[in-house]
């Protein structure tokens, strides 16, 4: 689409965003697209994937024969976490470095350049998976070896999205260098920022892991320590969580203004949040590795913690600005009545807000306190490997990442495609189809887990194994629940990106933003945004006087936190009771 | 005081470097005092605990590891089972378990109450020890030896399931663990997994 006319005022290539008011390039806003429609599509075959998966898991059903069951786990792990996640994140980092700021991308011809290393990188590890030649799963850890160009691929994929990472920072020099706005950058930007910062630490770990291992499987190398392996693939593998981390917290702060004109309640405290993530993030591959043989428990204990558990503390910052930053953004707009009827009045049935919602508690009540939780040294005695496991991250970077992005893309369809949410009934209830069949799901395998059913086994009637193992029978309804949520979960999956895509190729187009009519296909932050009237100031001064007691302008928030740090210890201290039932081990 | 009411899609105008509200600097606290109780159960439960994935830790050669445990099976051995020797070493004694494709070797048969130091390894590639029904769970790395002192507190006949993909076989890939109470009673918790030429049992 030719974008070099102008609506709005300025210079051709640029036009005028209706809602926010930002300057958008056009050149900018076409990588932003490519990189999402990428991401896309890599949901859906990793989607497609996840249900078969389900089924398998699903005993009952026991869908796909043990080698291609392998097959399909390694297709899903690097389609979602990889490829899906970390196109997307590229469009992030696009929207948020240039839409923004106001500003133009640095070097866009070499951006597509970078896209296009990514693309041929991802293809051709599908071609591998695909193919049967790159049978190991999405760590790969040797000696098991894949194809050569599996690992090319993974490189591949890497340096373009290293040398994306650095035009972001170049962008972001450039807006500050033309003035493109004045004061200090906004929230969203920074935790982008901070997403980019950990991103150039993590690449960095991959050509570590992943270049001694091509040339290993060329033979230039005669063997790879699989214990350093271990410990490098993680460095990559876990600071990339965090990557997602920072990412989705900076989302959350950008649907919280959209959707209902949520403040930042204080710049030190986010800001310093964000810090606390680059600083206690490299090398936290330790909590991957609390069962290996190849460390001693003070390294384990120092590294996973680094004494103190900062990030951990970060995480449980955002926990309470991001609600509370909701919260008082509502109570200014006048929904004040009690302590959750900011709650009540919420726009429920914007899928940009419900899906905030659903990203935050999920993430924070499942997917945080059961992360901390297994990933404490002794406790992981009774989680590495089981079902567990997914059970956590599926909370962390699929209910709490993959939603958030879901949530942003129906804000970013009318923004940047400029065309209306097809679909728009379905999109109102997608969020919850999709988090609700994963909260089933994940119930499911943390059960499961509990009970020890390991992860990544295709068979555990054990009908070929040389002796049985007869698990509880309640297992059987956990693998239900993994199957019956997985397929509500997918389907969920599904209708988004039936949305997505239809909107994009077909939707209709939308030009303006009649204020404060209700538009079928367009989020009510945009129609209706949530601006604050010009007394709010005052008002707020109000909320924050001294005569209010120290639960300050957001006692409701206070309440929720409270709840979720009484779920927390609950949580931990139950299970170093089952830890201690165990047989003496030491 | 405060800052001007913005969101986070605002640039911040001025100095932003405010002191936060009681609520907010009550919460960080907790926080971060919540975390530092996190880090202190570790050491403690080194200190006080019985469960602890310390044990001694050395390189090995994978092949040298196999030979040694192929004699240690030798030495102790009481039975077989499905082809594969039962080992009933004494107390106190090392017991060797090696992982490989797609079998856990040998069968162990422990005392209950007795401590033993149990030495993990692989070798050909990763793979992971899970014992059924207790769910204890440690990664098993070719190239090092994994020694673990280990009490049986209770009796049974336990399984390990491998936890780590190794390859097309791995759920194939159960061994077994008996543990007798202290008269040496047979234990017949699951009576489908009998021993064929059962030794002192
Ligand atoms: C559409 C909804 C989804 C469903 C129903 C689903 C389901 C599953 C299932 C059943 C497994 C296999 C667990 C096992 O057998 O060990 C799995 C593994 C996994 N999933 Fe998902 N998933 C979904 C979305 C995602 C997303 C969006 C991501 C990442 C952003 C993701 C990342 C992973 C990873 C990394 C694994 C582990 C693969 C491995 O063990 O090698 N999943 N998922
Ligand atoms: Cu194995
Ligand atoms: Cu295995």
């Amino acid at each position: 689409m030719t974008a070099a006319t102008v609506e709005g005022t300025g210079a051709p290539g640029w036009r005028t965003c209706p809602v926010t008011a930002r300057r958008i390039d056009a050149r900018a806003e076409r990588l932003i697209r490519v990189n999402a429609v990428a991401a896309v599509v890599a949901l859906l075959i990793g989607a497609v994937a996840a249900l078969l998966l389900a089924l398998t898991r699903w005993q009952v059903v026991h869908l796909l024969p043990a080698e291609w069951y392998y097959r399909i786990l390694g297709v899903h792990g690097m389609n979602m976490l990889i490829f899906f996640i970390i196109f997307f994140e590229m469009a992030v980092l696009w929207f948020a470095g240039t839409v923004l700021l106001n500003a133009r991308p640095a070097a866009p011809r070499y951006a597509w350049f970078n896209f296009g290393m990514m693309l041929i990188g991802a293809l051709m590890v599908e071609a591998m998976q695909w193919s049967g030649k790159a049978d190991v799963l999405y760590t790969s850890y040797p000696p098991l070896k894949a194809h050569p160009l599996f690992y090319l691929g993974i490189i591949l994929f890497a340096v373009g999205a290293l040398s994306v990472v650095g035009q972001f920072f170049a962008t972001l020099t450039i807006a500050r260098r033309e003035r493109t706005y004045t004061g200090s950058m906004p929230l969203v930007v920074y935790g982008a920022m901070t997403a980019a910062i950990i991103a150039v630490i993590t690449l960095l770990h991959g050509a570590m892991v992943y270049i001694p291992t091509f040339l290993w499987s060329v033979g230039l190398i005669d063997s790879v320590n699989p214990q350093m392996y271990r410990l490098l693939w993680w460095a990559l593998g876990h600071s990339a969580q965090q990557i997602n981390v920072a990412a989705m917290v900076a989302i959350w702060y950008m649907l919280g203004a959209l959707t209902v004109g949520a403040v930042v309640l204080n710049e030190k405290v986010s800001r310093w949040a964000f810090v606390l993530y680059i600083l206690f993030i490299s090398m936290a591959s330790a909590h991957h590795l609390l069962v290996d043989p190849g460390f001693g428990p003070a390294w384990k204990i120092v590294n996973t913690s680094y004494f103190m558990y900062m990030a951990v503390l970060a995480s449980m910052i955002h926990g309470f600005t991001v609600p509370a930053g909701i919260e008082l953004g509502m109570r200014l707009r006048g929904f004040t009545k009690g302590l959750f009827g900011w709650l009540r009045k919420a726009p429920w049935g914007d899928p940009g807000f419900s899906s905030l919602v659903l990203s935050v508690v999920v993430f924070g009540f499942f997917g945080g306190i059961t992360g901390v939780t297994i990933g404490t040294e002794q406790i992981n005695i009774i989680a590495h490997n089981t079902l567990r496991i997914p059970g956590h991250f599926h909370a962390t970077v699929v209910s709490g990442t993959a939603v958030a992005f879901m949530g942003a893309t129906y804000y970013l369809l009318p923004l940047i495609f400029r065309r209306k949410v097809s679909f728009w009934g379905l999109a109102k209830i997608q969020p919850y189809m999709f988090a609700g069949g994963l909260l089933l799901l994940e119930f499911g395998m943390t059960f499961a887990g509990s009970f020890g059913v390991p992860r990544r086994h295709w068979d555990i009637s054990f009908t070929q194994a040389a002796h049985d193992v007869p698990f509880s029978p309640v297992v059987d309804l956990f693998m239900a629940m993994v199957g019956i949520g997985g397929i509500i979960a997918a389907t969920g999956a599904f209708a988004f990106i039936l949305i997505a895509v239809t909107s994009v190729f077909f939707g209709e187009r939308v030009t303006e933003f009649p204020r404060g009519k209700a538009i079928a296909g367009i989020p009510q932050g945009l129609t209706n945004p949530p601006v604050h009237a010009a007394n709010a100031d005052a008002v707020n001064a109000e909320l924050h006087a001294p005569a209010r007691g120290w639960a300050g302008p957001t006692p409701g928030t206070l309440v929720l936190v409270a709840v979720f740090f009484l779920a927390f210890m609950l949580y931990y201290f139950t299970n170093w009771k089952l830890l201690s039932f165990l047989w003496k081990i030491g | 005081m405060l800052t001007k009411v913005h969101t986070g899609l605002d640039p911040v105008q001025g100095v932003w470097w405010k002191p936060a509200h009681k609520a907010e600097v009550i919460w960080v606290s907790v926080a971060f005092a919540w975390c530092i109780v996190l880090f202190a159960m570790m050491p403690l439960w080194h200190w006080k605990g019985g469960q602890n994935p310390a044990g001694v830790r050395s390189r090995v050669e994978p092949k040298a590891f196999y030979a040694r445990t192929t004699e240690f099976a030798k030495q102790y051995q009481v039975g077989t089972d499905g082809g594969v020797p039962i080992a009933a070493p004494p107390p106190g004694a090392d017991v060797y378990l090696v992982a490989m494709s797609f079998q856990w070797y040998p069968v162990l048969q422990l005392e209950q109450g007795k401590e033993y130091m149990l030495h993990l390894s692989a070798l050909d590639v990763n793979h992971g020890f899970s014992l059924y029904p207790l769910n204890v769970n440690f990664a098993v790395v070719p190239g090092f030896d994994y020694a673990l002192r280990v009490t049986p507190t209770s009796s049974g006949d336990f399984r390990i399931i491998c936890n780590e993909f190794c390859g097309i076989g791995h759920h194939t890939m159960v061994g077994r663990v008996i543990v007798v109470d202290s008269t040496g009673a047979a234990v017949a918790d699951n009576p489908d997994a009998t021993i064929e030429h059962g030794g002192a049992l």
